[in-house]
């Protein structure tokens, strides 16, 4: 029982011996405590740390990032809503709830090869529909090729943001709408066109909601030309 | 671009994986840390407070004995709060809150919780109060995680020490896990979720007038205490239902980045912990090298799979890669480096729908749940399933050359043997049976509301897989909230956690009784890349022998379907 040909060895069983093992019968009270002791450090004394600390740095990021028009709380910068109107980009199919319902996120969990998920069901579209209906929408000839982005339901049905391309895409409908210039609306899209954080991370990406007030904003629907 | 990604992200794990190794080994040792100054004082409390003498040790059946008292109170905690919740003040109102909280769903999840599981029957925004979320859940992804580190500093003195016959102290593993490692690290990384976009509030639900005049109802709620230190704990459950697909769970590229680091780089430095306190730091790293590698395999699979243009849209003029459940932000190159690093590392916070996979996509990620998750793994655990992996090679070289076969000095005996092939065992004998068991039942098969076919017998045997690994993500076409799919799960995730730590313990334990033999000529070298070889050939062997049935029936075959 001795260590001393291994000096290095740091905890030899001579060295323990002097201590007690722990014995089993002992350990019901720290296990007790510690979990409540330990949920309070952790469940509550962290968040409200937190709270303390993070709220005052980034409210509006704490708060949701909302974004208000005129009084009223238009939305999130980071969730997507549902456009129909000619005038605005569309965002992308979505699986929450009815669409975009913001307390019901997901996605359609459809396999690649369920029927459903390319040829739809009753009140559920299906890809092929959705790429038909994208192309009379915008314009575009049958066989007109389209991004992916525009015709599948993200992972969460709350997804902010559309691709370049998809946006390309819907610019001619949206001015047309407006009654302006399409390099008009063009050179609103490349300004919100966010690009790879960092110049390496994710993708260049489209957010929809801020880009469409931006349009509100910046170039208002002709007046003829509505109702 | 993506590739260079993937690169990037290697590189940054691989660069930060000897300083964090070696402050792990600090934490694992009781040496002085820098955080000493603030941590140190606590500690004393702390254990004042509880009752613990740090300088008594356990032997490796009381250490477990621990380990699982713990995971059991820890239960008991969260289900108490999760019963509670309705009495518990604060939002969300109670007409948003549409899935009532039964018996069957507050076990699974408490099951779920201390397991670091993370395994959710639920959907965040329609189930839980906030301060059911930050007091409950928040605090089990802290105290989960610190279990997981303590037992895989266990498991390391019990390869580091010779004679001796205690592996250490849980509570003061658990502890100092929490204190000098875990803490510190959420609050910095919860403050940049904060600043990147992450709500932090206890706002009632808001509702939205949208641009074109509709009502729009937005989730809210103190995400932002929740979602790093889920990623970081490698637990994984997020705060809403879409988890780290949702954005305010995950609201830029950079957010999905940390995460995915806070996951890796703990658990592949514990190899160079490993390493170290061992006294056999290349050993450490060959075992690294073996996992990236894996990763390397695996990420390739999904990456060719998920970023091509899907075959079943050919013909439709649809361009680009898999975007069905994918958010744009993403793309294909983040979801698939999340669902491989998710995958690997006990960490259920996929940002993708898994579900609407390729079918190739899917076999990267079940087949490491499958395995174990040797590739990094949990928090703690991963040094484990690794090396558990390595000793079934290594006695399986031992077998081919006619020697005892040894590691790092220290001799697989038949006795040793038995734990380890218990070990290997427990998995498949627990995910096959219990899928078996679920596609031979009306109400296993109940939960097919999705998809059917050879997909939807993967999405079974994916949440058994997902159970087992203590991983928690699901092909979420699953209907997994019925008593049926709740139980068993739960049984999964108990076997996966205490069953294989118990036996990773019980190893520990009689390797930490030898005395380190020297090597001789026959000797099988522990850190030679011929090592790492037959490691990466043993786990590729134990996954085609356990699991390859199963795997033709689910993915293999949807594979060829059309």
């Amino acid at each position: 029982m001795n260590g001393s040909d291994e000096p290095a060895e740091r905890c030899t069983a001579a060295a323990l011996s002097a201590i007690p093992f722990a014995k089993f019968r002992n350990q019901l009270r720290p296990a007790i405590l510690s979990v409540i002791v330990l949920t309070v450090l952790t469940g509550c004394v962290f968040p409200l740390l937190l709270f303390a600390v993070g709220r005052p740095l980034f409210p509006r990021q704490a708060g949701g990032t909302l974004i208000e028009r005129g009084g009223n709380v238009v939305g999130s910068a980071l969730i997507g809503q549902e456009f129909s109107r000619p005038e605005y980009f569309h965002s992308r199919p979505s699986a929450a709830g009815n669409g975009y319902d913001g307390t019901s996120s997901g996605g359609t969990n459809l396999g690649p090869n369920n029927p459903k998920l390319k040829d739809g069901a009753a009140d559920f579209p299906g890809i092929r529909q959705l790429a038909a209906e994208y192309r009379a929408r915008n314009g575009l000839a049958p066989d007109a090729p389209i991004p992916i982005d525009a015709v599948t339901r993200s992972g969460s049905g709350l997804d902010p943001h559309i691709s370049p391309d998809n946006a390309a895409l819907q610019v001619a409908r949206v001015a047309r709408a407006r009654g302006v210039s399409e390099s008009a609306v063009r050179r609103l899209v490349d300004r919100y066109t966010q690009g790879r954080q960092f110049g390496l991370l994710g993708y260049r990406r489209v957010p929809v909601l801020p880009l469409n007030l931006a349009l509100d904003e910046a170039l208002p629907k002709v007046r003829t030309e509505s109702r | 671009m993506r590739w260079l990604e993937y690169v990037v992200f290697l590189a940054i794990v691989l660069g930060l994986a000897r300083p964090a190794g070696l402050y792990l080994a600090r934490v694992c040792e009781r040496e002085h840390t820098f955080l000493d100054p603030v941590m140190h004082p606590l500690e004393s409390v702390l254990y004042r407070l509880l009752g613990v003498h740090p300088e008594q040790e356990m032997r490796a059946p009381v250490y477990a004995a621990c380990f699982l008292l713990f995971g059991v109170c820890c239960s008991v905690m969260l289900f108490l709060i999760l019963m509670l919740q309705r009495w518990l003040p604060g939002g969300p109102a109670d007409h948003y809150l549409t899935t009532p909280m039964t018996p069957d769903l507050a076990a699974n999840t408490a099951a779920s919780f201390a397991t670091t599981t993370t395994w959710q029957a639920y959907a965040g925004e329609n189930t839980l109060r906030y301060l059911a979320q930050a007091i409950g859940l928040v605090s089990q992804n802290f105290l989960a995680g610190a279990a997981g580190l303590a037992a895989g500093f266990a498991f390391i003195r019990g390869i580091a020490r010779e004679r001796s016959a205690t592996i250490g102290n849980f509570w003061v593993d658990m502890i100092r896990s929490i204190l000098y490692v875990l803490l510190p690290l959420a609050l910095i990384g919860s403050l940049i979720l904060i600043w990147q976009g992450v709500p932090l509030n206890m706002s009632p639900y808001t509702q939205v007038h949208t641009v074109e005049g509709h009502t729009q109802i937005i989730a809210q709620g103190p995400a932002a205490a929740l979602e790093f230190i889920k990623n970081l704990g490698t637990n994984g459950g997020g705060f809403f239902n879409a988890n780290g697909a949702h954005p305010y769970a995950n609201p830029t590229p950079f957010t999905n980045f940390l995460g995915m680091l806070a996951i890796c780089v703990l658990p592949a430095s514990f190899m160079v912990t490993f390493g170290y306190l061992t006294r056999r730091p290349r050993a450490g790293w060959i075992l690294l090298t073996v996992m990236i590698a894996l990763f390397a395999l695996g990420l390739t699979v999904c990456d060719w799979a998920e970023a091509s243009a899907p075959h079943q849209l050919a013909g439709l003029h649809i361009t680009g890669p898999n975007m069905e459940g994918k958010e744009v932000r993403f793309g294909a190159g983040e979801s698939v480096l999340t669902a491989i690093v998710t995958s690997n590392t006990s960490t259920g916070s996929y940002n993708s729908m898994h579900d609407s996979f390729q079918p190739a996509g899917l076999l990267p990620p079940l087949v490491f749940m499958l395995l174990g998750e040797v590739v990094f793994g949990g928090l703690g655990a991963g040094v484990y399933s690794i090396v558990m992996t390595a000793l079934v090679g290594i006695f399986l070289g031992g077998l081919m050359v006619g020697h005892t076969p040894e590691y790092l000095g220290k001799k697989i005996t038949s006795a040793e043997t038995r734990w380890i092939a218990l070990y290997a065992l427990l998995t498949p004998l627990v995910v096959l049976l219990l899928t078996a068991v679920a596609v031979a039942t009306k109400a296993g098969l109940a939960g097919l509301t999705t998809n059917t076919g050879p997909h939807g017998f993967t999405e079974i045997l994916y949440a058994y897989a997902s159970s087992m690994a203590n991983n928690g993500q699901a092909m979420a076409g699953l209907n997994a909230n019925t008593v049926f799919s709740n139980v068993t799960t739960m049984i999964a995730m108990l076997a996966g956690r205490y069953g294989l730590t118990a036996l990773a313990l019980a190893l520990a334990g009689q390797l930490a009784a030898q005395r380190r033999t020297p090597a001789t000529a026959g000797t099988l070298p522990s850190d030679t890349p011929v090592f790492g070889a037959l490691v990466f050939g043993t786990v590729l062997v134990l996954a085609g022998l356990c699991f390859f049935p199963a795997l033709a029936l689910g993915p293999i075959v949807e594979s060829f379907g059309r």
